[in-house]
């Protein structure tokens, strides 16, 4: 084993790096393509249909059809659209959706950049996605594009603020904004994780992080009845692959983001024996696909919400809500005998 | 200060949530729609028209597809009007045949309303559940006239023939194994009057499961509370009917105030809304699913009792059997003649409207004395509607606009006809 070791450190550093993403992206394409599949397969069942089972044994192979056929197919830029902007959009979405992956501590260990304040990094870069979305509905110069990016900025710039609030109360309770000791402080079972005090956070970062990924019932972006599909409706081929691409993702990065910030990342529920014999990884994939079946399940069964209803449920019940449980913690922490369990 | 401007936006004819062939040119400041100047006319096939060239008989098929959700409703307004016009009853258990099925098509329309309003709002799973229970109801059409969707079963003078005795049942094959379509067949064992009785029993379970999924809903409550509010004296201005009218509070039900057929004997509820909002043309809607669930049950047991001939012995009017074609000249000629040839009518007008899920279905009728009508003119429910589009929707959002197409429950083979 040692030559490997050696032969590993004595690579480029550049080299080094270049190998760690590649073992993070190609796993997560593969976990995009087959959430896509499970996607199909899961609101299938809740919808009493069986779902694609068609290529290959079961359906498997179905995302790699769907990926093959829309590489070849060709691209089409509409005439009156902004030729660079309209091809530089799905990138624009797909590099942060993609670039947030990599503070992901997937278990204490196992992290490509540990840097310092992963959390603001991670929330920078989930901001940047809508620049694709805005800008693709722009270039696409078509009304229903157009509406389709006026209603996503909005809608963003809403939840970012509701889901910043979130983050502030896990950021008060970790004491850091390193995304790695704010798993390590919810050490110790189920009864630390920081979904119990922080309770309404939760469920307010939960909630606007399907608004942030323009998924149902948040899906007015897209709004296949009203606008058919928003800002991606001039889009086929790779560009729209590119778009699906970044909304899964977007998808997987969030649900790890929860788990990690509320459902103690990758902690067993308990530190005892049963528990601790499967590895760290699995306790934090597992808890990661707990939350993305949930993405699948609003879907299949709730309706869409108006853009206006969108609006006022972010700003005036998450903002509000988001507020008080901040200073509720504050207090908690310094001025109650519970203020330990506030971290 | 820049000038602000509202931008002219185009909706459909290829649009998910246009029912089939509707344009909406829409003015818009934003997000909210000023002016919506519906065109219609894109499924225009001269129905009228061409039944003005053709036999009576042979312009049932033309009804089918009028409103092509609610079949048999059609056909039910068109020969009863022929009926009318002629002077004729059709024998009782003809009678409680067509209603039987007129309320089976008030559900099935009503099914395919739910499943596309729920999936123009949003909520895809209530699709799939409607059309699995709407899949029984085309069985039924198919095992009793040949056709899932356009039947041409209802004739002046009865129905085209009596319930088959057998329910056709599934056989097993590469994607369903034998235990498999046992279990589909179950309800199949018997005639097909024990299907719609299974159908029935079973049925108001199901309508539950699709409240559950709605009713409640909070978001679906915000979608629908407040939207496209009608008055009732509003309503009756636009010449609304049907759940349109009813789901503004106003009583008006053709099958009680303007009573064919046996709906005199049959015992049924009319649900009537309140404040005339989407919301409330969703509740009546689902009412009237219990409701003509109520009717089937009593025709099904009226039709077990009272077995007897489905079409009246004039065979001016109806063709002789088979056999007696074969063995007795008259009928060979009765056969002829109808067949080719047709019938003729007295001179005279005559008007005959039917409920039809959608709202007042009629048919208007001038005859000449000849074998086809000078002219035909059918009344669409739809055609009111979708006239007081811009209406219901002004001031309201894009998202609500397909709310209200939604609940108006539009279907444009009636409106172009």
């Amino acid at each position: 084993m040692d030559w490997v070791l050696n032969l590993w450190f004595e690579l480029p550093v550049l080299v080094q790096i270049g190998v760690k993403i590649v073992a993070i992206v190609a796993p997560l394409m593969v976990a995009v393509a087959y959430y896509t599949l499970a996607e199909r397969k899961v609101i299938a069942y809740m919808h009493v249909r069986v779902g694609p089972n068609r290529v290959g044994p079961k359906g498997l192979l179905q995302p790699i059809a769907d990926a093959v056929k829309l590489m070849f197919k060709e691209m089409i830029v509409p005439t009156h659209a902004d030729r660079y902007l309209f091809i530089i959009a799905p990138v624009l979405a797909l590099a942060p959706a993609l670039g947030a992956w990599a503070v992901m501590p997937f278990t204490d260990t196992l992290v490509l950049a540990d840097v310092n304040a992963s959390l603001l990094y991670v929330l920078a870069l989930t901001s940047m996605g809508v620049y694709g979305v805005v800008v693709a509905g722009w270039a696409s110069n078509s009304k229903y594009a157009f509406l389709g990016a006026m209603r996503s900025a909005a809608q963003i710039v809403a939840y970012e603020i509701a889901m910043g609030f979130a983050l502030v109360g896990v950021l008060m309770a970790a004491g850091s904004l390193n995304l790695r000791e704010i798993v390590l402080a919810q050490s110790g079972g189920l009864h630390q994780w920081f979904f119990i005090p922080l309770f309404p956070l939760f469920l307010v970062y939960l909630i606007s992080g399907v608004a942030e990924t323009n998924r149902s019932p948040f899906d007015v972006a897209e709004g296949e009845s009203e606008i058919v599909a928003g800002f991606h409706v001039d889009y086929s081929g790779m560009g729209f692959a590119v778009f699906f691409l970044a909304e899964y993702a977007n998808m997987l990065l969030i649900s790890g983001l929860t788990v990690l910030l509320f459902l103690g990342g990758w902690h067993p529920p308990a530190p005892v024996a049963p528990f601790t014999w499967i590895p760290d990884l699995f306790w934090f994939l597992g808890k990661l696909a707990v939350i993305a079946f949930l993405f699948l399940w609003f879907r299949a069964t709730f309706p869409r919400y108006r853009y206006d209803q969108i609006m006022r449920l972010g700003w005036k019940v998450f903002i509000p809500v988001t507020l008080v449980w901040i200073t509720v913690i504050g207090v908690a922490k310094f001025f109650t005998p519970i203020g330990h369990w506030f971290g | 200060m820049t000038e602000i401007r509202n931008y002219t936006m185009n909706f459909g004819p290829q649009h998910p949530a246009a029912h089939g062939v509707l344009r909406l040119v829409m003015e818009m400041d934003g997000e909210v729609v000023e002016r919506i100047d519906p065109h219609i006319g894109l499924l225009h096939r001269a129905t009228e028209k061409l039944a003005e060239s053709k036999p009576y008989n042979h312009s049932i098929g033309y009804m089918d597809r009028l409103d092509y959700v609610s079949m048999m409703c059609n056909e039910h307004a068109y020969v009863l009007a022929i009926e009318k016009l002629l002077g004729v009853t059709p024998p009782l258990r003809a009678q409680y045949i067509r209603v039987m099925f007129s309320e089976i098509t008030r559900i099935r329309n009503h099914l395919l309303w739910i499943a596309a309003h729920g999936l123009d709002i949003g909520a895809m799973a209530i699709f799939l559940y409607a059309f699995r229970e709407r899949e029984d109801l085309c069985d039924i059409y198919e095992a009793t006239s040949g056709a899932r969707l356009h039947a041409a079963y209802f004739r002046p003078g009865g129905v085209y023939r009596d319930l088959p005795e057998k329910m056709p049942q599934y056989s097993a094959s590469r994607v369903h194994n034998e235990k498999q379509t046992r279990e589909k067949n179950i309800n199949r064992e018997g005639s097909v009057l024990d299907f719609i009785d299974s159908f029935v029993s079973r049925f108001p379970g199901c309508v539950d499961e699709y409240e559950t999924l709605l009713t409640d809903n909070r978001i679906w409550k915000q979608r629908t509370v407040d939207i496209g509010i009608v008055s009732g004296e509003r309503a009756l201005q636009l010449g609304f009917t049907g759940p349109m009218l009813r789901g503004s509070g106003v009583e008006w039900d053709l099958r009680r105030r303007q009573p064919y057929e046996v709906y005199p004997d049959l015992d049924f509820d009319i649900p009537l809304g309140s404040t005339g909002d989407c919301y409330d043309r969703y509740l009546v809607r689902v009412e009237e699913m219990r409701q003509s669930n109520r009717i089937i049950r009593q025709c099904v047991d009226w039709l077990r009792e009272h077995p007897g001939p489905v079409m009246i012995e004039d065979h001016k009017l109806a063709p002789p059997t088979r056999r007696e074609m074969k063995e007795d000249m008259e009928s060979l000629i009765h056969h002829f003649k109808l067949f080719s040839e047709g019938y003729s009518t007295p001179v005279g007008q005559v008007y005959q409207a039917v409920e039809a899920p959608k709202g007042e279905f009629g048919v208007f009728i001038v005859s000449d004395g000849a074998n086809k009508p000078y002219r035909l003119k059918i009344r669409a429910p739809g055609f009111a509607h979708i006239a007081s589009l811009d209406e219901m929707s002004r001031g309201h959002m894009l998202a609500d606009v397909v709310a209200i197409i939604g609940t108006q429950d539009i279907v444009f083979g009636e409106v172009d006809r």
